[in-house]
């Protein structure tokens, strides 16, 4: 052995060493039972009880750091891209709103308990959100999507809302006869459009039947976008339906335009069971304000005393109790007809404040965790299946060269992974495809130099030369070949998005380590083998 | 030595007309399908759209999934059936105020037939802008990879050879576009990376060709073009095949077992692995040899003047 094929030895050592170094945790990490696994993947260290916990826990964090990753579309999960509107808002304003909302998403998703989530800005207004794993998706997004601005109002009383009410009824009835007074003998409907409409004799609270409430959701709409129609108090649906002498139906509230008191005095808030004592058990939301909050609401309530706040969620009536006293301490609740999950998702809004602007959903891909499983199955078998027929058919086709072609090609893949798990890179279908093709590349690579060595074999030169001779003609044409792919799997990683990049750059990555392995090592596998026995004859 | 096509002495050239007849026709094939399919059908991540993949245990009629999805409001969505029973692929059009309409079809299906258990596989919802920009992306990540593969093997190679190389390529997508387009599949990002996937193995099949051909025409220096590219071609025929073989194994594995969501990159792969093949030996030396030619003859005439 030169000294040359020395060093080209230990340097191949040295590859496949790291290489198995870094893939040890992977390896570790999928070889773990899957109840484990899910342990390891939620692994919060900082939420540890105990010291020797919390040493587990970072062992986990560790681990699951270091092992390369499943795409959503492999394990389940939820990848949403969300739009902030930002029409309303300056442009200053806005420039922090984005960016405000990520930090404020990415609170209630931590408080939602996803395994390694993520929440990226994406240009100049979008935020994009990656869950993976095992998760309620319809929950995720209410939480995500909710602006969960909370405002305290009063609800106005009986006189200030029936003189609302009348005002509207006449703005219709105008509207409805072009302008002109309506003769006071025409029926109902078209002396009172607004209020035949409504059910209940309560006028601050009032109550529509679900069939009307589009036609009544419309007026109301009219109304406040009309400059001219001014006033001082808002309607505002019940954010629940109830149900009247069997029909379903939403109640409508007067409040006032003004909030009292926002959201952001919120200090803390918890889901709770035992709020309600009429309906013991009934989920509910308890909060704490913070100090000033705490001192605005007793004055607001001690102002107040026997009229009704009500508690407006995103525009909607969450509750509205009477005020039955001054409240000195700050300390609230929420109820209603809320679920046990709907009660929590509420506590952890409040908790993470609302969202300066409201955000839209504009592109959601969803994989279901059965369907990532099935996909990593089939993923994992077909790419099995089409190695293994390779190897056969090399082994077969060119005996103990094919064999070394082989060797070269379980390197290469063992080098792919290992970058993509020194990388932190995410396995995904697409990369899984990427795998596969660097496989095809990497056994045409030994394809042309087999068939150069076998020409060279044919002209009747020696071993030695037509090994010399074959790998140096292959050469150019396996640059050339690796060249314009690579640039083709560049482009598509410049300008590609989300499944054509994974693509890319697994199969980019692949056909560099190509380069090496079907190359270099095969070629320094055949030197030794050639040289050492002194071969007249070669097997391939 | 176990061989195949060694010693193979076949005049590729003088056939190559009808090669290029039969190009002509699957490239007729394919224009005229795109034509009566009104182009080539954009899956929803260009459209903007949804595509929700549901689940239904006990398996219900496909008319009572559609009877559902109207109900739902997503009237003249495309309902598929898929090979296991229950399994449906529904398809709805954007609208504004986009909505993933997943929640909503999974209750109405519910509600149409009540005691089923229905389980969401898998919701892509894009939204109609959204969809704009990843066609943009895309139509980008396609221009710009053919112009590097186009600039590489312009400089690397004479002139002349790059407009064969070139019209393989294009041969192989377009091809490949049109039996997407024949069997009514859609063309979505996942397709678009095997077109390009494609498009790189058109060019290194190609190149390998040529490279020989270059390699021959020093060697046999008195040799007529077309004796140099018969040479070339039979010479890396073996290699040829044995490479395009070798990968469609592996594409033939993924299409076969890797499941739905790699089925149509795996078709596209297929049939392009397959024109890719014959595309390099044929299309491009035959064009390549046909511009020579014809430079030969535009050159005579001047030295006759």
């Amino acid at each position: 052995m030169t000294r040359s094929d020395q060093w080209k030895l230990y340097l191949t050592v040295a590859f496949v060493l790291a290489s198995v170094v870094t893939l040890w945790p992977t390896f570790q990490f999928y070889s773990l039972p899957p109840k484990v696994r899910q342990e390891v993947l939620q692994a919060r260290p900082s939420e540890a009880t105990s010291e020797a916990e919390r040493i587990k826990l970072e062992k986990y964090v560790k681990l699951r750091d270091r092992a390369i990753k499943l795409g959503l579309d492999l394990q389940g999960g939820m990848y949403l891209l969300l739009e902030v509107d930002t029409s309303k808002l300056g442009p200053a304003e806005a420039k922090n709103a984005v960016e405000q909302v990520r930090q404020i998403i990415n609170n209630r998703i931590d408080q939602f308990g996803v395994a390694e989530p993520s929440v990226q800005r994406q240009g100049e207004n979008r935020i994009l959100i990656q869950l993976p794993g095992l998760l309620d998706q319809e929950r995720a997004k209410a939480l995500i999507g909710q602006t969960a601005l909370l405002e305290f109002k009063l609800v106005k009383t009986e006189e200030e809302s029936k003189a609302l009410y009348d005002r509207i009824d006449s703005y219709f009835a105008r509207k409805l006869r072009g302008g002109a007074a309506p003769d006071s003998a025409a029926p109902d409907s078209i002396l009172h459009p607004f209020t035949s409409r409504l059910l209940s004799s309560s006028h601050s609270e009032a109550v529509v039947l679900a069939e009307n409430v589009p036609i009544v959701d419309a007026m109301i709409r009219q109304i406040s976008a009309d400059s001219t129609f001014s006033t001082d108090a808002k309607l505002a649906w019940d954010a629940h339906e109830t149900e009247v002498s069997g029909r379903t139906a939403r109640g409508l509230y007067v409040v006032g335009k003004d909030a009292l008191m926002k959201g952001s005095e919120v200090a803390s808030a918890q889901m709770r069971l035992d709020l309600d004592a009429t309906r013991p058990g009934a989920p509910g939301v308890s909060f704490n304000l913070t100090s000033r909050g705490g001192a605005l609401f007793g004055d607001i309530t001690g102002a107040n005393v026997g009229r009704r706040l009500a508690i407006v969620l995103d525009g909607r009536i969450q509750s509205a109790p009477n005020i039955q006293e001054k409240i000195p301490r700050g300390q609230g609740s929420i109820t209603g007809t809320f679920s046990e999950e709907e009660a929590q998702n509420l506590a952890i809004v409040l908790r993470s404040g609302a969202l300066p602007a409201p955000v839209h959903v504009i592109e959601e891909r969803t994989i279901g965790p059965s369907m990532g499983q099935d996909s990593i199955e089939k993923g994992l078998r077909a790419g099995a299946v089409g190695a293994l027929m390779v190897v056969l058919f090399m082994v077969v086709y060119y005996r103990v060269s094919g064999v070394v072609a082989v060797v070269a090609m379980i390197l290469n893949i063992l080098g792919l992974l290992a970058c993509m798990a020194g990388f932190h890179s995410t396995l995904t279908m697409p990369g899984i495809a990427g795998i596969v093709l660097t496989i095809g590349m990497a056994v045409d690579t030994n394809v042309l130099i087999f068939e150069r060595i076998r020409e060279e074999l044919r002209n009747r030169r020696t071993v030695l030369a037509a090994i010399e001779t074959g790998y140096a003609r292959a050469y150019r044409t396996i640059i050339d070949a690796h060249v314009t792919t690579l640039l083709s799997s560049f482009a598509l990683m410049w300008f590609g998005t989300g499944p054509i990049r994974g693509f890319a750059v697994t199969l980019s990555i692949g056909l560099i380590i190509n380069l090496i392995t079907a190359v270099g090592i095969s070629r320094m596998i055949f030197d030794a083998w050639s040289v050492r026995r002194k071969l007249s004859s070669i097997s391939i | 030595m176990f061989e195949i096509l060694h010693g193979v002495k076949v005049d590729w050239m003088r056939r190559r007309h009808i090669a290029f007849i039969i190009s002509g026709a699957f490239v007729l094939i394919s224009i005229i399908s795109l034509i009566v399919h009104g182009g080539p059908r954009y899956g929803v991540d260009f459209t903007g759209g949804s595509l929700v993949e549901i689940l239904v245990t006990p398996p219900i009629h496909a008319d009572e999934v559609r009877a559902a999805v109207d109900r739902a409001g997503y009237k003249g969505s495309e309902i598929q059936e898929l090979s296991k029973p229950g399994q449906f692929l529904i398809r709805t059009e954007a609208r504004p105020g986009h909505e993933s309409p997943g929640p909503a079809i999974s209750q109405a299906v519910q509600a149409q037939r009540a005691g089923t258990h229905i389980e969401i596989l898998r919701v892509e919802s894009v939204g109609p802008r959204v969809g704009g920009e990843l066609r943009g992306a895309a139509i980008k990540a396609i221009f710009f990879a053919l112009g590097f593969i186009l600039i590489y093997v312009g400089i690397r190679y004479d002139w002349r050879y790059s407009i064969g190389a070139v019209a393989a390529l294009f041969h192989d997508v377009f091809i490949t576009v049109g039996a997407l387009s024949i069997t009514n599949k859609e063309i979505t990002l996942t397709v678009v990376a095997a077109l390009l996937t494609i498009a790189g193995y058109s060019i290194n099949d190609t190149i390998v060709v040529f490279d020989r051909i270059r390699e021959r025409s020093k060697t046999l220096r008195r040799e007529a073009p077309e004796r140099v590219m018969n040479i070339a071609i039979n010479e890396t025929l073996s290699r040829t095949i044995i490479t395009s073989f070798t990968v469609f194994l592996t594409v033939m594995a993924l299409y076969t077992l890797g499941g739905e969501v790699i089925h149509d990159f795996a078709f596209a792969m297929l049939v392009g692995v397959v024109f890719g093949t014959y595309s390099s030996v044929y299309v491009a030396s035959g064009l390549a040899l046909e511009v020579q030619l014809w430079l030969d003859r535009a050159g005579q005439s001047r030295t006759k003047k």
